[in-house]
């Protein structure tokens, strides 16, 4: 049996798996009670688990991140739900001075099993401070693994494996693809693994790097520039920390043009990180700079200017014309 | 056993800091008797005894920072009653977040002490295990124990446990953001955790007029909807008591408590730290009445519970225990820094491999 669904739905059908298989899975956050969360990821839960196991807290992220954190000591396996990107941000000193630590002042002993999920990024025209792409701040911090889903599967897969992972998971929802289209999910997820990158289309011209909602930009483009008569590989990157390494290297040694698009600002993003990867280790199989198509180095702009801030199909298609002409 | 106001006048300095604050040592003489034998001699012997490990613990850290065997080390003389009444009043099922001040309260559950000395020798060996003491890594933030407290109080309740937990912190604790959330977390959710706040008067130069406009801390608990309950903090028997009794309280399903510990940082903040720069050192030193284990010791002794020998030799066994923990510190081998690489994961990922911790090399070149 399948079902077709959006990505809300299975992230919200994963978290009744986890919660239904693991009697010690919990779910934190604002509203994610009887509301259901502002996005309806967890609607339905609170009813069929309880308010004990779905569990409106006050607001206040670094108060229920850092409980999480203590609730891990004792044997449960939180799944916390920020509202929005950037209410992370008083949680980031419970993440960086304690989550991403906790293995390492165990000597490696215990992990905390912990997942904190993020809706994040922009494109759905939302006030300040509801569409940023924090991702990086996490990828950069010890002892934390970072993942973006991009399409229903793979949104109910990885965040089955994030919460049986053991240690702390920033699982990245885009949400600007929440309710975008649907997808035939099965009825139990099956954990996929957290580290794996994915190639989305085959291609042998200009390979698009990107993840959560910029797989959809770098599938517009490579439409586009096909009908051009390119053949462009769309790597959806899935782990954001740590990157697919081996991934990265065949992409680049077997097309050897490579663009890199994520709607998070430019300096210092992963962008940068994939590139420097590929020509500290495959610089001879470079056909062309690697490019980067990248949010700006800006606050987020307020919505009437989004579209002008976030990558574009046109703005990809160009990276890549570039790379072709090289 | 709460006093009000029963602070003894021959304490002068200070003593109004302690108005109102719970104790068994400042009682009259007689009612203090009365109080100490009813805890009975082997407990207050005990609880000597885990006052004078934590005292002899902190002296030999201090040698050991001034021979640098060991690194900056934030020693907590004068808050041994706290620490020792604290663990105490607790079993061992429950747990403990302690900060860097409390850094060896494992000891008193049975780590060696070489443990967290060498935590403050910088070797990877110094963290203890966790889960086999219920006690937390030592937190150096300030404040961000508490929520984790909290989590570990209301997840032990949710899993059908009666464990507490507690979680220490200083005045300047008080002011952080963690701190009010945490309080404001565990009230709404009854989490069974003690807030335990040491009211040392300075957060390293920074006197609590500076830090908050309330004289006193545990006045922050009616904001959440707690009690807030004040205890003589040089009182290692009002300490254990005010902390059974919070724990208490917690186990019968009757939610957070915050509890100061009234005090005074009788030493510096740490071994880098020089208060006369910012405090007059005659007036600090007015304070040294207070020290917690000479003030057991008269009161013991007075009480006919034990004899200054007796307890003299807790004092040197204590001393002895830690020379001895302290001269094997060199003996413990380092781990290689590859080797604490494969500890940050379960799964220790590429990023982490052997081959980053060398030197770049071209494959062309070999």
């Amino acid at each position: 049996m399948s079902q077709s669904v959006t990505m809300v739905d299975a992230v919200g059908r994963a978290l009744g798996q986890i919660l239904e298989d693991d009697p010690r899975a919990i779910l934190l956050g604002e509203d994610i009670g009887v509301n259901g969360g502002v996005f309806r990821a967890t609607a339905g839960l609170q009813a069929r688990f309880g308010p004990d196991r779905v569990v409106d807290t006050p607001l206040s992220e670094a108060g229920f991140v850092g409980a999480a954190i203590g609730m891990c000591l004792v044997g449960l396996r939180p799944i916390v739900e920020i509202q929005f990107d950037a209410f992370v941000y008083p949680a980031f000193e419970q993440l960086a001075s304690h989550a991403g630590r906790f293995r390492w002042r165990t000597n490696g002993a215990y992990g905390l099993p912990l997942v904190i999920r993020i809706p994040y990024g922009g494109g759905t025209k939302a006030p300040e401070l509801h569409s940023d792409s924090p991702e990086t701040l996490f990828s950069h911090t010890p002892g934390l693994r970072v993942v973006a889903p991009s399409d229903p599967l793979s949104a109910g897969e990885m965040l089955v494996a994030a919460a049986a992972c053991g240690d702390p998971v920033i699982y990245m929802e885009p949400k600007r693809l929440y309710r975008r289209g649907r997808a035939e999910v099965p009825d139990r997820f099956q954990a996929s693994s957290l580290d794996l990158a994915q190639v989305v289309r085959p291609g042998t011209d200009v390979a698009i790097l990107a993840h959560g909602a910029m797989v959809e930009v770098a599938m517009g483009a490579a439409e586009h520039l096909a009908a051009q008569g390119a053949s462009v590989r769309v790597v959806d990157l899935r782990s954001l920390y740590p990157l697919d390494r081996d991934m990265l290297l065949r992409t680049a040694t077997e097309v050897g043009r490579v663009v890199v698009v994520h709607e998070a600002p430019r300096h210092s993003g992963l962008a940068a990180e994939v590139a420097a990867i590929l020509q500290e280790e495959v610089a001879d199989h470079l056909l062309a700079p690697v490019l980067r198509v990248t949010g700006m180095d800006m606050p987020f702009p307020l919505f009437q200017l989004e579209d002008q801030a976030l990558p574009s199909v046109a703005r990809v298609v160009r990276a890549a014309q570039a790379t072709l002409e090289y | 056993m709460r006093e009000l106001g029963a602070a003894s006048g021959d304490l002068a300095p200070g003593a109004e800091l302690m108005e109102g604050t719970s104790t068994v040592l400042g009682l009259p003489s007689d009612r203090r008797r009365e109080a100490l034998a009813g805890l009975g001699r082997s407990l207050v012997l005990e609880l000597f005894a885990a006052m004078a490990r934590l005292r002899a613990f902190d002296e030999r850290a201090v040698i050991l920072q001034r021979q640098g065997v060991i690194g900056t080390y934030p020693t907590y003389f004068g808050e041994e009653a706290v620490q020792a009444g604290s663990v105490l009043a607790l079993e061992d099922r429950d747990w403990l977040f302690p900060t860097y001040r409390q850094n060896s309260v494992v000891v008193l559950r049975g780590c060696p002490p070489e443990v967290p000395l060498l935590l403050w020798r910088g070797n990877p060996a110094g963290w203890h295990d966790v889960q086999a003491l219920h006690t937390a890594p030592v937190c150096v933030p300030v404040a961000t124990n508490y929520p984790h407290a909290v989590g570990a109080a209301w997840g032990s309740r949710l899993l059908g446990e009666a464990s507490v937990a507690l979680a220490y912190g200083g005045d300047g604790s008080t002011s952080e953001g963690d701190f009010h959330e945490a309080c404001n977390l565990a009230a709404v959710v009854r989490a069974p955790v003690i807030f335990l706040v040491t009211n040392n008067q300075w957060a390293i130069s920074t006197p609590l007029r500076l830090q908050t406009r309330v004289e006193r801390i545990a006045d922050k608990a009616s904001a959440y909807g707690m009690p807030g309950v004040r205890v003589d903090g040089f009182d290692v028997f009002a300490c254990y008591l005010a902390v059974r009794e919070a724990a208490a309280r917690a186990r019968r399903g009757e939610g957070p408590t915050l509890l100061e510990a009234v005090g005074y940082r009788l030493g510096p903040h740490g071994t880098a730290d020089e208060p006369s720069i910012y405090r007059d050192p005659e007036s600090a030193r007015r304070w040294d009445v207070w020290e917690p284990i000479g003030r057991a010791v008269k009161a013991l002794v007075d009480a006919g519970l034990a004899s200054s020998d007796e307890l003299a030799k807790l004092g040197a066994d204590a001393a002895a225990e830690m020379r001895a923990a302290g001269d094997r510190l060199q003996d413990f081998p380092l781990p290689s820094i590859g080797e604490v690489a494969t500890r940050v994961y379960k799964d220790t990922p590429w990023t982490l491999g052997a081959d980053r911790l060398r030197e770049p090399t071209f494959r062309e070149e070999g």
